[in-house]
């Protein structure tokens, strides 16, 4: 089999089949797109995962002076010895428990300032306003339950609460995202699948004449077939290019511009992106080379 | 060569076999015309032959095989041991007289430089010589004809099968492409040609095998194309 041979009739075949193959092109570009957007979204809340879940505490409040009003304080402020009582059955939690510090009261007060600066509630509270707590670290992030069990109700305990619920939502954003875009992308896959059958359906009968005759002085199957099944499969490859190029043009807008902007979440980098591309092209290429090995099965008659 | 067991084929949806019980022998070096009229069963005992279809019931030998019991990727391989013409030339209408020889060649995967080297020959023996360059177009039927005969014969193949090669071409273009047709049975390649023209018949003495609604009706040593009264 000669090379320059098939790959002229590749040619030949895309250009006569123009409108199609910009049809195909674009549907395989944006499903693989999606496709590697909805891997990257992954990536992404993966990697925000082992970020902020190592960085997420579990605040033990106690009562501050002015909690009289809360059913759990009634009894008025913590006492120092139920906040040590707290601390000892902490450290009896080893394996769980990490590391646990205390806030005072005016340093949870300095840390408001510092972090809302222009609050007007600042002038009308004072550290007496902030509750003391225990800033306790967990070495599994998600066995919060087990502190919110056991501190919860304890006397002098307001609340027991887990920094990893406000990040919970984020995540639950981002999985949404990333379920539309799973959603959009097999839909996206169904359009690029038949855009594919009918193109090659297409191409196959405006070249039954040379078929016809290659059958006639015995080509094999696969010299019959492989002209149309690369065509596809090359038509497939610009589309994997296309979505790579739209991929890193996400890339660079969410690195140049967002990254700026927010400046809490940790983006994932380059390399993540170059990794999803030759899986979109290996991915591509095989959907339309056997999506058209299939078609050809039932249009082209051997 | 051709060896019909008691082949019988008959259509999906249809009552009559197109071919019906018929039996014979083509022996190699043969010249034999298949005659009868539309609708008698000559274009199913071609397709037969090229494995185009298979027999409902029997056995069909070409070439040594039973091409009943032959498995579909070998029938590439079988049909380049054949060279088929047909009535309406079958040439690819944007590539020169020496492209669509050469085709042939290109889609059974043989070397540029044996393609060189028996195109040119090919068209001198059908009497094509030096017009190599010229489009399917710019020739006539007769020249077509002998363009899809050089493709045909160009891998030298024992058994040349044609399906009404004159049917399109008038009656002295005919006589030049029976001549040739003749000229590539004296190099010991078997004819089998199906044909309508009476004239042509007649006038070369060949064995004629006769179809009528399937049946096998004539099959003579030295025929003509209707019955002798």
């Amino acid at each position: 089999m000669r090379a320059q041979f098939v790959l002229s009739e590749i040619g030949v075949g895309l250009r006569r089949n123009l409108t199609m193959t910009i049809a195909v092109v674009v549907s395989v570009a944006l499903s693989l797109a999606l496709a590697g957007a909805s891997l990257l979204v992954r990536d992404q809340v993966n990697s925000m995962k082992d970020y902020w879940y190592d960085k997420v505490e579990v605040s033990i409040y106690f009562c501050a002076k002015a909690d009289h009003n809360s059913p759990q304080c009634a009894s008025g402020a913590a006492t120092n010895d139920q906040i040590q009582q707290v601390k000892s059955e902490l450290d009896k939690l080893t394996p769980l428990v990490q590391s646990a510090t205390f806030e005072t009261p005016n340093e949870a007060y300095q840390h408001f300032k510092e972090s809302n600066p222009d609050n007007p509630l600042l002038a009308a509270v004072g550290p007496d306003a902030m509750p003391a707590s225990w800033r306790v670290k967990l070495n599994d992030p998600t066995k919060y339950d087990v502190i919110q069990s056991q501190f919860a109700g304890k006397p002098g305990v307001k609340s027991v609460e887990d920094q990893r619920k406000i990040l919970e939502n984020l995540f639950g954003l981002l999985r949404g995202l990333q379920t539309a875009a799973f959603v959009i992308m097999t839909l996206m896959l169904c359009v690029a699948l038949l855009l594919i059958v009918n193109t090659v359906r297409v191409s196959a009968f405006s070249r039954r004449r040379e078929t016809g005759i290659m059958r006639l002085v015995g080509a094999s199957n696969f010299y019959v077939q492989m002209p149309f099944i690369a065509e596809a499969a090359f038509a497939a490859l610009l589309g994997a290019g296309l979505a790579s190029l739209l991929l890193l043009g996400g890339h660079f807008f969410v690195q140049g511009w967002l990254a700026k902007k927010v400046l809490f979440i940790h983006f994932i980098g380059l390399s993540s992106v170059l990794a999803v591309i030759p899986l979109m092209v290996v991915v591509g290429m095989a959907m339309a080379g056997i999506a058209a090995f299939f078609t050809l099965r039932k249009y082209l008659k051997v | 060569m051709i060896r019909f067991d008691n082949v019988s084929k008959t259509y999906p949806k249809q009552n009559r076999p197109a071919l019906d019980n018929v039996s014979l022998e083509i022996e190699k070096g043969e010249f034999v015309f298949l005659v009868g009229s539309s609708g008698s069963g000559k274009s199913t005992f071609l397709r037969l032959c090229l494995r185009e279809e298979r027999p409902s019931t029997g056995a069909v030998h070409v070439l040594g095989k039973d091409l009943g019991k032959l498995s579909n990727w070998k029938v590439p391989h079988m049909r380049r041991q054949l060279g088929t013409v047909f009535q309406d030339f079958r040439l690819l209408p944007n590539k020169t007289v020496g492209q669509n020889v050469a085709f042939a060649l290109e889609v059974i995967g043989k070397p540029k430089s044996a393609i060189n080297k028996v195109v040119p020959e090919v068209l001198d023996l059908v009497g094509l010589g030096g017009k190599e360059d010229r489009m399917p177009g710019e020739l006539s039927g007769g020249e077509q004809q002998r363009v899809a005969i050089a493709r045909a014969f160009v891998n030298r193949p024992m058994l040349l099968i044609a399906d009404e090669p004159t049917g399109n071409l008038d009656p002295q273009n005919s006589v030049g492409i029976m001549k040739l047709l003749d000229r590539i049975n004296r190099t010991g390649t078997t004819v089998l040609m199906a044909t309508h023209d009476q004239a042509i018949v007649d006038q070369m003495r060949k064995r004629v095998i006769e179809l009528d609604k399937g049946l096998l009706v004539r099959d003579q040593a030295r025929g003509v194309y209707g019955y002798q009264s």
